[in-house]
């Protein structure tokens, strides 16, 4: 029998790929979590140590900046992950991240989940394999968006 | 339609220019100008280049007094039938403001005839023919000045040591394209032309002028010179298939050494018979109520060639190297159906840097055979 | 074909700080389609390569136009009433038909929503004909986003999602690059064509990423741009390898195209 966090883990495409063993290994890291509007899921500077899947909804990811305000660098929607700063020393938040609408996640504890990369290199390793094409694909589209590519129509 | 040959002597030369010109054309043909043999309006043919010819390779171009007095027996000169019938400068309309009429083109289109034209120029002709009139829109200038062009073509019996039509598939006997072709006799004491028509305008002006039947002796002699031409020619392309190496090539090393000589000053756009690229500018008079564009020749050696709000594409030498011999050798093919060279070898004599289009070719083609070896 | 042909400005709407909508009548104009693109002349300044926005027959023709230079300053400036020149119609044309029974993704960066607008109008006409249509659209600020009051409108029919580079003050969107969209439109990728039209590289990283979903190549059309002069092929400047946009595009499939955008300054 499948929990039923186990089963929206897998309808997340996120996901895709890792044996049902490991996600049920993984989901025994996990909890369902509901973020109303406005609500802070993290606040940037404190500790790290969780990480969740989207599955509804969407997070503004930024930062304060002294003089300027809140300033929103990225959203995050449905489908994806927020939060890697958990995956290394010192475990803290570089950025804050709101509910801009209503969220539905799973929210998996960062100090288990790492525990298993330790002690189980065959789950680390398809973790990392997951993580590691997120982590890209927003550094790719940061640097175009640093090319400020709008100046040519 | 082919026609029987015929001699005409160049004591008859005169009138042929005078027949031409009585028929309301312009009469172009090749004269001493500038240290080189340059296209110019003709008023008799007192003013052909006799007893002159031409020493090219590249980098050079030299002209020599000749033995014999011949009057075509130079190679391929800085300008081409190019030059003419594609204009450097075009005025394409102008506008008034007062009537918001908008009159398009310059006036009635000058009827030229072109005495002198090379086979290359012929071939030329037909690239041309192709990009202007091959494709959904009719060039209009182009269009109405070839249309109304009668060209008198004179085969090359001393090629230039430069010259490679053979190997861009022509060569140096007149094959089509031409309303009358000549092929010079040059003898010590006198000097005849083998004349035959290739249109029925040719015909009519060949039947205007006195000629007397040709042996077959003579027509072996004229024969002999143009197929000696042909195996005179030292210069040629790799045989291969061209717009393959050059599209193979878009990454080759070799472009860093071309570059390293190139000068990117477009010499050998504007001397090329098909390089066709244009730009416009627009102008006004000082009041703003009368408006004209005008076209003029442009490189793909010149920066702004490729400019696209902000900057230009080809900023590195090598890439506006690497277009112009891409296009003219390989893309023309896609884009108009044929090469876009004919083997003048005019890019070779007037480059400054004695960039040698047939010896780029044979690098890429070295590059390329390299690349492929197995290791 | 060489003369342009006046059209008078019977209206103009300021689309963002640089961008302004023009619509042009000119008497017994041809026929223009999505895709292609006029030569608008602003007389005694020059000539410059727009795509068609909106009309299209009846000689009406819609053209949204970003001051970028001289010419388009003075476009950018024509007031109702004005003539301006216009040659064509040159190039070729969104295949719409192409995704007839077919989920549809727009994606449109900047200006490019401009030449995109027909064809989401196109689909939205015949909304049956399509399956789900998703409208992703990406600009620097919230204020450079075009035709906010079409946007809302398409909403109610379509999947239309915007985002931003930069958020100003209030902005409640989504902030980032118009990839990070592709993910989540709603299509099935191996029954999906996809229309693109931004900055060159901007859509090379928006075809990959819809290639990473799963769709092929040659369901993904994109709108090209070089220095078109002439629109006919006759002046050799909007050259891209063996291919003259005037007149082979500026609308190709994108797997004809992508070997040629890697090459460098090609």
């Amino acid at each position: 029998m499948l929990s039923d966090l186990t089963i929206r883990v897998l309808a997340q495409p996120f996901f895709a790929g890792l044996t049902i063993g490991l996600v049920r290994e993984l989901c025994e890291c996990a909890t369902a979590e509901t973020f109303p509007a406005g609500a802070t899921i993290f606040a940037e500077g404190g500790p790290a140590d969780a990480f969740w899947l989207l599955e509804h909804g969407k997070v503004a990811l930024g930062l304060h900046v002294p003089g300027r305000g809140d300033q929103v660098i990225e959203t995050i929607g449905p489908g994806t992950v927020l939060g890697w700063s958990w995956l290394h020393p010192p475990y803290r938040w570089h950025f804050g991240a709101n509910a801009i609408e209503p969220v539905t996640a799973v929210r998996f504890d960062a100090a288990a989940v790492r525990l298993r990369c330790e002690t189980d290199p065959e789950f680390g390793y398809a973790m990392l394999s997951r993580l590691t094409p997120i982590i890209t694909e927003r550094l790719q589209a940061t640097r175009l968006r640093l090319l400020d590519l709008w100046g040519r129509p | 339609m082919p026609e029987e040959s015929v001699l005409l002597d160049v004591e008859a030369l005169p009138r042929l220019v005078g027949e031409l010109r009585e028929r309301g054309y312009t009469v172009i043909g090749p004269t001493v100008r500038d240290g080189a043999i340059m296209l110019a309006e003709l008023e008799s043919a007192a003013d052909l280049p006799y007893g002159w010819g031409v020493e090219t390779e590249a980098g050079r171009y030299r002209l020599r007094r000749r033995a014999d007095n011949a009057a075509f027996a130079h190679s391929a000169g800085p300008q081409s039938v190019k030059d003419i019938l594609h204009p450097p400068r075009a005025r394409l309309w102008s506008a008034d403001r007062a009537t918001g009429s908008v009159t398009a083109g310059p006036d009635e289109p000058p009827r030229y005839a072109i005495l002198g034209a090379r086979p290359c120029d012929l071939a030329a002709l037909g690239v041309l023919d192709r990009v202007f009139t091959g494709g959904a829109h009719t060039e209009p200038i182009y269009t109405a000045r070839r249309d109304g062009a009668f060209i008198v073509a004179v085969e090359c019996t001393e090629p230039g040591a430069t010259c490679f039509c053979t190997s861009m598939g022509g060569g140096p006997d007149a094959r089509d394209g031409y309303d009358l072709a000549m092929t010079e006799l040059a003898g010590e004491h006198d000097d005849r032309f083998l004349i035959r028509a290739g249109s029925p305008a040719g015909a009519e002006v060949l039947a205007a002028l006195p000629t007397r039947p040709a042996g077959t002796e003579v027509i072996g002699e004229a024969r002999a010179a143009v197929a000696r031409a042909a195996g005179a020619m030292t210069r040629s392309m790799p045989d291969e298939p061209l717009p393959d190496l050059l599209a193979a090539a878009r990454e080759s090393p070799h472009w860093t050494d071309v570059a390293a000589r190139c000068l990117t000053c477009g010499n050998c756009t504007m001397v090329c018979p098909t390089c066709f690229c244009t730009t416009t500018e627009d102008v006004t008079d000082l009041t703003g109520e009368h408006a004209e564009r005008w076209r003029r020749w442009d490189s793909c050696f010149d920066l702004d060639f490729s400019y696209l709000h902000g900057g230009s594409v080809r900023t590195s030498g090598e890439s506006r190297y690497r277009q112009w011999i891409s296009h003219k050798l390989g893309t023309w093919h896609d884009q108009f159906g044929s090469s876009g060279c004919v083997g003048c070898g005019r890019c070779i004599a007037w480059c400054p840097a004695g960039i040698d289009i047939t010896a780029e070719a044979a690098a890429l083609s070295a590059w390329r055979a390299s690349e492929e070896e197995p290791c | 074909m060489t003369a342009p042909v006046p059209y008078r400005v019977v209206d103009r709407r300021v689309e963002t700080a640089d961008t302004v909508t023009l619509e042009l009548v000119g008497e017994d104009g041809p026929a223009f389609a999505p895709g292609q693109f006029a030569m608008l002349t602003a007389y005694g300044i020059g000539e410059v390569p727009i795509s068609l926005s909106g009309g299209g027959r009846g000689g009406r023709l819609i053209h949204t136009l970003r001051n970028v230079g001289a010419v388009t300053a003075a476009l950018h400036g024509a007031a109702p009433g004005q003539m301006i020149g216009v040659r064509g119609p040159f190039g070729t044309t969104w295949d719409v038909d192409a995704a007839r029974g077919h989920d549809v993704v727009i994606v449109a960066g900047g200006i490019g929503l401009a030449p995109l607008r027909p064809v989401v109008e196109a689909v939205l006409a015949r909304r049956d004909e399509f399956g789900r249509v998703s409208v992703l659209v990406g600009a620097r600020t919230p204020g450079d986003l075009l035709y906010p009051a079409d946007l809302r409108r398409w909403r109610q029919r379509a999947d239309v999602r915007t985002i931003v580079d930069r958020p100003a003050d209030g902005w409640t969107g989504e902030v980032g690059l118009v990839t990070t969209l592709i993910p989540r439109a709603e299509a099935d990728p191996d029954n999906t064509v996809a229309y693109l039209c931004g900055p060159e590289v901007m859509m090379r990283f928006v075809a990959e990423a819809l290639i990473r979903r799963g769709l092929a190549g040659h369901d993904i059309h994109v709108s090209l741009e070089r220095d078109m002069r002439c629109g006919a092929g006759w002046c050799g400047h909007c050259q891209l390898g063996p291919l003259l946009l005037c007149r082979d595009g500026p609308v190709f499939r994108y797997d004809r195209v992508e070997p040629l955008l890697r090459v460098r300054e090609l």
